[in-house]
């Protein structure tokens, strides 16, 4: 298991800066098109991947993936179905223990910490890994109640800092607008994209430092689509995001890197631009160019 | 205005294929009318026959409160229907009724719903391929059957080990749901304290709780150990027995309503941190609520249209039991006595005691209408906010 320091740097020269927060200055709008021109050196491994591989029974479906997901910036993952993204993407937060008959072998680290070590507290993990699916899935609840469903089983009771979470997540969503005059209203009632939304919010209510997104805009339409691709930009910089798509001009859009999978391997990882103008890699090129997939 | 709608017509090869003569299109039509007359015919024939059991059962029911009014039949209690002076008092016999249904609810929901979140949520797979197939046989046992094993082997034992063996019974199903109970509050207690105090607060609830239960436990096996049972057919046999046969009907009802929730939603609370415990209590059950509750008003409707259980396991005594909900003495239920009385009642057709049980009769179909529509009603309900 390589600890960030020998970690391999996948993105620059010398060795890895241990200064993330540096690097960004608060909070500030990002425009889609421009923030990929700065230097992605420099940047903390935060996931380190180390000949990791997902089995279902003996069938490998994510074989000896290697590589670094740095902090605070946005890591897309690609790749025809069945490639083994989505399992890679539900191995960070461990929602693959709930598959029966599903095993891992080789190393992934969160921060420097083992997560298949039988000392790590699953709970704990995905309250700091939080994730959005591909299909919104709100429950059955009212809109403030979804927002306030993870910080009440981390056992926040009290009512004005709920309502302040519930307040702050949904605009940072960018929900709050469309929501704040009916935050008692059932969830269900909402439109597709606005669900997502809300989900995005649900999961930013219990402060993670990893947000996982499966696919999330692979259900809403066009418009809603660009709406997460916008939300996605700005939560960059605050969250280490790690988003599975099999639209490749949104991975161009909204990612700093990119990681190809092909049959359950990684083809190759690096900087967007980089992959999607100069691939190394004969079956990136492929891929990108629509030849196959 | 007619010609805008027509084409040209060409000799085209494509054209000509999509065109079919006069004969084809009128023997398809007729085709159609034919086989939708003969669905429709067979789809409401089953509402015909419900029709006809309404019409039949209100009208021989109509003469008995024409002939005795109503007033004693729902309060009295003295039933002597035989006698030169008949007594119509059937009031014991709906209490009898509604004792041994709610006894049976009492056996029967929560063990068919918390088998059904184990089917749904609890057990590893490979197991409840093999549960689910067992309860189901539940429902394939001949009622006459079940009334076999309560006369013939649950009476007998009843009355000779009574209390112990009740007291063994009630332990083996509590133990269990009430060690689960305090994990699961100790879990959710927990939940309100803060991350450092957390482990602690669990330890401290669960032994609290442990020791409450334990003491009521003991207590509970202290009180069923000292109780003597007079006679091992009453309502407490047929209660349980028809708790065991609404079982099916509430566990894959519910089960049902558990598995709908979906694994979307199940995921999406598990991503938050939730452990699976609360994820049950917060997520699941609320949602799936309306569904277990229909899944309990079929299991009731299951319990109350139960005949040969109860006649053979009640002891048939039309008598309110002192105190009222004493579920050691022999009852007697509306169905039972439309079974056993109807032998006799039919010399005397159109006798007042040969309508009497059609009056029952119309009472349980009353409460059966109503039940169902209600359980319906909310299961709609219940997919109109599920969306």
């Amino acid at each position: 298991m390589g600890t960030a320091a020998e970690g391999r740097n996948e993105h620059g020269e010398g060795p890895v800066a241990i200064s993330g927060e540096a690097q960004r200055p608060g909070h500030i709008r990002i425009g889609i098109e421009d923030f990929r021109d700065e230097p992605l050196s420099g940047r903390r491994p935060l996931i380190l991947s180390r000949n990791f591989s997902v089995y279902y029974g003996t069938a490998a479906a994510v074989r000896d993936a290697s590589f670094d997901i740095p902090e605070k910036l946005v890591t897309a993952v690609i790749g025809p179905s069945g490639c083994g993204k989505s399992t890679f993407l539900r191995a960070i937060n461990r929602m693959n223990d709930l598959i029966p008959r599903c095993r891992v072998e080789g190393g992934l680290s969160l921060d420097g910490q083992d997560l298949y070590s039988p000392q790590v507290d699953v709970v704990a993990l995905r309250k700091t890994v939080g994730m959005v699916f591909q299909k919104p899935n709100p429950f059955p609840k009212s809109i403030f109640d979804n927002v306030a469903y993870g910080p009440r089983i981390h056992g926040m009771s009290d009512r004005g800092r709920l309502a302040e979470i519930v307040e702050h997540s949904l605009k940072r969503a960018a929900l709050w607008d469309e929501v704040k005059d009916r935050l008692g209203d059932n969830a269900l009632g909402l439109s597709g994209g606005q669900q997502q939304r809300l989900c995005i919010a649900r999961a930013i209510a219990v402060e993670p430092k990893v947000l996982l997104m499966d696919e999330p805009a692979s259900a809403l339409d066009p418009r809603s689509t660009a709406r997460i691709e916008e939300l996605i930009a700005e939560l960059r910089g605050e969250y280490t995001i790690v988003i599975v798509t099999h639209n490749m001009q949104q991975a161009a859009r909204v990612s700093d890197l990119t990681a190809f999978f092909y049959e359950g391997s990684l083809i190759e990882f690096g900087e967007t631009k980089q992959i999607f103008t100069k691939p190394r890699e004969r079956q990136t090129e492929d891929y990108i160019t629509g030849r196959f997939g | 205005m007619m010609e805008d709608r027509t084409f040209e017509h060409t000799e085209s090869e494509i054209g000509s294929r999509l065109l079919m003569s006069r004969g084809t299109r009128r023997f398809r039509r007729l085709g159609a009318l034919a086989g939708n007359a003969v669905l429709v015919t067979i789809a409401s024939s089953s509402l015909i026959a419900l029709l006809f059991i309404f019409y039949f059962i209100v009208r021989d029911a109509i003469p008995f409160f024409r002939l005795e009014g109503f007033g004693e039949f729902f309060s009295g209690t003295r039933w002597y229907p035989s006698r030169e002076e008949a007594e119509f008092g059937a009031g014991a016999i709906f209490a009898g009724s509604a004792l041994v249904t709610v006894g049976a609810i009492a056996v029967a929901v929560p063990m068919g719903v918390f088998a059904a979140l184990c089917l749904s949520d609890i057990l590893p797979f490979s197991l409840r391929q093999v549960v689910k197939p067992v309860i189901e046989m539940l429902a394939a046992i001949p009622s006459v059957v079940y009334g076999f094993f309560a006369l013939v082997i649950f009476a007998p034992l009843l009355q000779r080990q009574g209390g112990g063996m009740l007291s063994i019974g009630a332990l083996i199903v509590l133990v269990p749901l009430s060690l689960i109970g305090v994990a699961v509050a100790g879990d959710l207690i927990s939940a309100h304290v803060s991350e450092r105090g957390r482990p602690a607060a669990r330890v401290a609830s669960v032994v609290v709780l442990l020791s409450v239960v334990t003491y009521a436990l003991f207590e509970l096996h202290r009180f069923l150990g000292g109780l003597q049972i007079a006679s091992g057919t009453n309502a407490l046999n047929a209660s349980i027995i028809l708790g065991i046969m609404a079982l099916p009907t509430i566990v894959s009802v519910s089960e049902d309503a558990l598995n709908a929730v979906g694994r979307e939603l199940r995921e999406g609370s598990y991503a938050l941190g939730a452990t699976r415990a609360e994820t049950l209590m917060k997520v699941i059950i609320p949602a799936a609520r309306s569904g277990i509750f229909a899944a309990v008003i079929l299991g009731v409707m299951r319990a109350i249209g139960e005949t040969m259980v109860v006649w053979m396991a009640s002891g048939n005594a039309a008598r309110i039991p002192e105190p009222w909900f004493n579920l050691l003495e022999p009852v007697r239920t509306l169905t039972a006595t439309i079974a056993g009385d109807m032998g006799e009642a039919d010399h005397v057709t159109g006798s007042a005691r040969y309508h009497v049980l059609f009056a029952m009769a119309a009472c349980l179909l009353a409460f059966a209408f109503i039940a169902n529509l209600a359980s319906e009603l909310i299961i709609r309900r219940a997919r109109k906010r599920l969306g």
